[in-house]
Parts: structure tokens; C-alpha cells; sequence
């Protein structure tokens, strides 16, 4: 028996792990009295694999049998893998005894849709329902929204899962429709826009009645499958910004393509995944979520891609210097935001630091800016007097002569002979 | 001047009470009494710990503060470093001397330096939050064996509390000698005679039975998770310090 369950728990993990999300954050579920578990407003990761991404939640599907034959997928139809699939009860003790152990942070459950959407949805509501109710679990449950299943069993599910999601896979509809021609991104987009409206409805609730149940309180996510098919940068995060606004997502995950068949459609096997162009997009994501960036700044017609070789913030400021340099002391903390080598911390410390006095070099490196980027883009209390302007062309000579980015084979700046 | 002073967080307030009695006219050095070396130059005062002093420094800090504040210098005092001490007595006084709102000043090398040592004992708790693997003894009872870098214990305690309410757990710093238990009710603090081999590998007949199974399936599903075509060594001991590896149960 015990046997059994490894064997299961390898096939079934293995099938889970392109699963990009495992973020345990945005939920303050309490525990109850006698219960097991709380949430934790910013997460926790319990450890993270060798290749450095985290590890909050236990992340296996309930069973990898699939009706699909979607191309980039492992657990495709056609695919001649191992099959297995976990029973309710198995879930519920490998889950309970992890989070005993302090293993993990919570559940993600996922699955293969087998024989249709609302069997598989039914059979993952009664795995949650089984910990919330009976096992008294209040830990964090990351759910799998199943494309096509009843509004009625979305609903249920959202009562005991703290994050639903449900994956875009293609950043667009031609790339969906070549690889999977089953499915269309309208798939995606009505029970997205269902549970965010049940979210909004549930809140109005609870502000008039205090016992309204918590209603999906970590919100939602989706995932994109990059450079499985021929999409610009400008296209996926044109899609990215398009769902953060029209359905309030928490996050969107991009998962650079690893080659998994020999499908004439798709990068062949052993090309390595494209790590760096993911990294790139992860830094506009996150320059649109927290910098005030609008996408249309960072890419667009003009620039399709992004920069390789520096990342998108600098990027924008070498296309920009006509906003440059701006004064640590005088300007509004979205300009300042915006400086390269400055983050969030720092220029939230500047702002608040500025208020007693002026601030000065020695300062801004001990608060922590990287300042040998910065001081391109800065004046301060002390900057040097520099009667030349440099270009833009040349800060960035300045700036790659010093830095060691490990995606760098040969190092940009030329050696000298003497 | 040389200010000694007991080690304990009160004897430290207590110092900040005794200086805004004498203020004394150069620069106040504070030294805990176990590192003081005296000195020819320089006279010393050894602070007499008195907690209604202390108390009533505490409390005026908690007005100006406010409860972020006092957590920031409690961290501070756990971190335990001896350059901290100072950082903190500087803190306080530069706190009473100026008008509300001075704690936000970053450009103040003592309200740099303790939000910056805060942050690094916060990130320590945060560190033990994740990385503790609770190991089923045959009693039913969850232990777990530790030795941060920080004396962070006290900073756990409210967060394990909440989680593991309904079982029985014990937290034990080997550097510090003391740990916490939870008996579903309170959490106390306990002290263990034997304290060998206590981090990990505790006996196998100690442990329950299903014990072993899980952290197998712990470790087979550690391994699974793993996608080969991405791996970046660097990237994973940056995440997780190979000091902190003797805990996890996926790395022994």
C-alpha cells in the first residue's frame, strides 16, 4: 500500500510541475478552534528544488488520465506515459501529514479532465470539502478551475479554496488553435470572469453580513506557456496587462516552454527552455504591477521585444533620457520609482528619509540603492558637477562594463593591450 | 564614558533612563557587562537594572512607535550582535530628543543600521518558519531541533501557536539551550538535560512508525518537483544556505 502511494505520488507530481504557481500569499484564513492551520498574508516557501524555484505547496493532480491532446502538454492523450490517479483519502492524508510535519504551506490540487469537466470538478470539490469539513484543515488550497464546469460547482469550490486559476497556456488564440485545437481561450475567460464577479458579489456581501463565508480570498491567477509557438514579447504581455485589468488576477505566471515531444509544431527536444527571455518578462510583470509602469511604455511597436542583454527598466530610461536626471530630493516618488537602481524599498526609504534633510551620496548607497547604476539617472545633494552629456549609448557601455550578468558568454567590453 | 550594563533587554532601557538623568557631556559607549574591559582613560558606570525604569522607557517608546517600532528594537535586541546594543541605546535617546516621526529618518546612521539588523532577524524568524520539519516521535508528540543565528524563539512562538493548534510540538535552539513546547493549551518554555543529538537523526525507536514514510514521500516528491532541464545551483543555495540544509528533511 505504502508502495502504491509512491508510486503514485511520483507519476503524479511528476505530471503537476509545470505548474508554474505555487505562491501561498494573500490569504488570512484563521484557524478555528481545534483545527489544523492558518494562511499567511505573504507566504511561505518551505524549500526550493535545484533549479531554484520554490516549494510552498504540495503540487500533484489528482490523476494525469486526460480526454486532451494538447501538444505541450505531458499528460496529453497520445502521450504513452504512466497513469495513475490519487483517491479522495490519499489526498487528504499526504496533505494533513505534510503540513503536520511543516513540509508545506498548503494544497494545490490540479487534474487531468476525465471523462468531462464536471466529473473532474466534482471530484477535486470533494477532496477540499473533505479537509475543510472533516479534517478541520485551514491551511492554504490552491484549486485548479476546470474549463467548462457548472457555475454551481465553481461556486461551491470557491467556499473552501483559497486561490483558483485556471490557465491560459497560449498568449494567443492562433497559438492555442494550432497546438490545441480543442480548446479556445473563451474557455478560460467565462469561468475567470464568473469567479472574479463571484468575488465582488461575495465581498458586497460580507460588508452588510459578517458571517458571509470567505470567497476565494487569495483571488486568481492564470499561466502562458512562452516560446512553445512564435508570439512577440509585446503580444504576451499585451495579454498579461489585458487580464490583470479586465479580471483583477493576482498574478500571471510565465512558464518558459521545455521541450517535451518531437512535435513538428514546437521547438524540438533537448533546445534549451528559454530561461532569460522568462526572467525578462517576469521583470515587466512586475515593473507593471508595482513600478506604475504602463505596458505601452515598456513595449511597442517600435520595440517588439525585449532588451536581452539589459533588463526592461534600464531599458525604458536609456529610450527616455529626457527625463533624466532626476533630483533625489526634489522628485515625486513615481519618478523616483523609476530610476534604475532603485526598488521599492529604497525609494520608499528616500522619501521618507529626504523629509528631515538633504540626502547625499554616502547615504543613498547605505540605504541600499545600487548606486553605481543609479548615478546615471540621479542627482543628489553632492553629485560631481559633469559639464558632458553622455548618450544613452554610452551609459549602457558604462553600465555592462561593470555588471556580471550570468547571461553574458563574453564579456562585452574590450580588453586592452596595455 | 562607558555604560555597563546586565545583557538584559531592561538593563539596556534602564541605561537609556540613566543617561537622560545624567546626560553626561561626551559620548555614552555601552558595554555588556560580560565584554567589558576597563579602560584607562575613560571612566564607567555600571547601570543598575531597575524594571520600573525600564518600563517607563519602554512604555514612552511604545507612544512614539508605536507597535512596529518596539517589535523593530525587540528584533534588534534577539539579533544579539554586540555593535546592536549601541545602535539601540543611540536609537532611543535620538528618538527622545526629537519631535514624533524621527524613526523614519534613514539618513540616521542609528535608524539605518537598526532597521537593516530588524530585517535580518525578521528574515531569520522568517527562515524558521519555513525550514523547521517537525518529526513525529512515537508519544505523538512533533520536535524539532534548531540553532538559528539569532535568538528568534520568542518571535516563533505566536506563529506556530496559531497553525499547529491542535497537536502537541516542541521547537529546541541546541545553541541557546532552551526551547518551547505547546501542550494544545500554553506555550512553555523547557529546558532538556541531554542535549546530544538533538538537531536531527533523533532515534529511530523514538520515532512513530509512519514517521520514516512520509519524509520518504517528502523527499520522492522534493526530487519529482525538480525540473532537470532548468537547474541552477546557484539560484537554490542562494534560496536556501547550505547552513540551513542539517534541517531539511529533502536534503539529509
Amino acid at each position: 500500500m505504502a508502495e502504491r502511494l509512491r508510486e503514485k505520488l511520483n507519476i503524479l507530481a511528476d505530471a503537476a510541475k509545470y505548474d508554474v504557481s505555487c505562491s501561498s500569499s494573500g490569504s488570512d484564513r484563521k484557524n478555528t478552534k481545534g483545527g489544523l492551520g492558518n494562511g499567511h498574508q505573504s507566504g511561505i516557501c518551505h524549500t526550493y528544488t535545484e533549479d531554484g524555484r520554490c516549494v510552498s505547496l504540495l503540487k500533484i493532480l489528482l490523476t494525469n488520465h486526460c480526454i486532451f491532446d494538447c501538444a505541450y502538454c505531458v499528460s496529453r492523450r497520445s502521450n504513452d506515459i504512466e497513469r495513475a490517479a490519487f483517491t479522495v483519502d490519499e489526498v487528504v492524508e499526504l496533505t494533513m501529514n505534510f503540513y503536520r510535519r511543516n513540509y508545506i504551506e498548503g494544497l494545490f490540487l490540479s487534474s487531468g479532465i476525465f471523462k468531462n469537466a464536471d466529473f473532474t470538478m466534482e471530484r477535486l470539490l470533494r477532496v477540499v470539502k473533505k479537509l475543510r469539513l472533516e479534517e478541520n484543515y485551514n491551511g492554504y488550497i490552491h484549486l485548479k478551475t476546470i474549463p467548462g464546469a457548472s457555475d454551481e460547482l465553481i461556486t461551491a469550490a470557491g467556499l473552501y479554496a483559497d486561490r483558483m486559476s485556471i490557465n491560459l497556456e497560449m498568449p494567443t488564440e492562433t497559438g492555442l488553435k494550432l497546438l490545441a485545437p480543442e480548446k479556445s481561450h473563451q474557455d478560460v475567460i467565462k469561468p475567470l470572469a464568473f469567479v472574479k464577479n463571484q468575488i465582488i458579489q461575495f465581498k458586497e456581501e460580507k460588508k452588510l453580513i459578517k458571517s458571509v463565508p470567505k470567497f476565494v480570498p487569495a483571488g486568481q491567477s492564470t499561466q502562458m506557456v512562452v516560446g512553445a509557438t512564435a508570439e512577440t514579447d509585446k503580444e504576451i504581455m499585451y495579454t498579461a496587462a489585458n487580464f490583470y485589468k479586465n479580471f483583477s488576477l493576482k498574478r500571471v505566471y510565465y512558464s518558459g516552454y521545455i521541450p517535451i515531444s518531437n512535435d513538428s509544431r514546437m521547438p524540438i527536444l533537448g533546445t534549451q527552455p528559454p530561461l532569460l527571455r522568462e526572467n525578462r518578462l517576469y521583470q515587466t510583470d512586475w515593473l507593471m504591477r508595482f513600478y506604475g509602469f504602463d505596458v505601452r511604455e515598456l513595449l511597442n511597436d517600435g520595440n517588439p521585444h525585449l532588451d536581452t542583454d539589459i533588463d526592461p527598466k534600464l531599458s525604458w530610461a536609456l529610450r527616455n533620457m529626457q527625463n533624466f536626471p532626476v533630483d533625489i530630493n526634489t522628485a515625486d516618488y513615481q519618478m523616483i520609482l523609476r530610476v534604475p537602481g532603485i526598488g521599492v524599498g529604497s525609494a520608499q526609504k528616500i522619501v521618507q528619509a529626504r523629509k528631515f534633510g538633504k540626502l547625499y551620496i554616502h547615504q543613498l548607497k547605505k540605504i541600499g540603492i545600487a548606486y553605481n547604476r543609479a548615478k546615471h539617472f540621479i542627482s543628489c545633494a553632492d553629485s560631481p558637477y559633469q559639464l558632458k552629456d553622455y548618450q544613452s549609448h554610452q551609459i549602457k557601455d558604462f553600465i555592462l562594463a561593470e555588471s556580471q550578468s550570468k547571461y553574458l558568454k563574453t564579456p562585452p567590453n574590450q580588453l586592452l593591450l596595455f | 564614558m562607558i555604560y555597563i550594563f546586565d545583557n538584559s533587554l531592561e538593563g539596556l532601557l534602564t541605561a537609556v533612563f540613566e543617561w537622560f538623568e545624567r546626560k553626561p557631556p561626551s559620548k555614552v559607549a555601552i558595554v555588556p557587562k560580560n565584554n567589558y574591559q576597563p579602560n584607562a582613560f575613560t571612566k564607567s558606570f555600571e547601570v543598575l537594572t531597575d524594571s520600573a525604569k525600564a518600563n517607563r522607557v519602554w512604555k514612552g517608546l511604545a507612544q512614539r512607535l508605536g507597535r512596529p517600532g518596539i517589535r523593530k528594537i525587540y528584533c534588534c535586541y534577539l539579533s544579539e550582535r554586540l555593535e546592536v546594543y549601541q545602535d539601540i541605546f543611540d536609537f532611543c535617546i535620538y528618538i527622545f530628543q526629537h519631535q514624533a516621526g524621527t524613526e523614519k529618518n534613514y539618513g540616521n546612521a542609528p535608524v539605518l543600521s537598526l532597521t537593516q539588523t530588524a530585517r535580518k532577524v525578521e528574515r531569520e524568524k522568517h527562515r524558521m518558519e519555513a525550514f523547521i520539519r517537525f518529526q513525529k516521535t512515537a508519544d505523538g508528540m512533533f520536535y524539532c531541533g534548531i540553532d538559528p543565528d539569532f535568538n528568534v524563539i520568542p518571535l516563533l512562538i505566536n506563529h506556530f501557536k496559531n497553525r499547529y493548534a491542535n497537536q502537541q510540538w516542541v521547537i529546541y535552539d541546541i545553541k541557546r539551550h532552551y526551547g518551547i513546547f505547546y501542550n494544545l493549551q500554553t506555550v512553555a518554555e523547557i529546558k532538556l538535560d541531554n542535549t546530544i543529538n538533538l538537531l536531527k537523526k533523533t532515534n529511530q525507536h523514538l520515532l512513530d512508525e509512519q514517521e520514516n514514510l512520509y519524509a520518504n514521500l517528502w523527499k520522492d516528491y522534493f526530487n519529482r518537483t525538480n525540473i532537470v532541464a532548468r537547474k541552477n545551483t546557484k539560484l537554490h543555495t542562494q534560496q536556501v544556505p547550505k547552513r540551513y540544509w542539517k534541517y531539511l528533511t529533502e536534503k539529509l
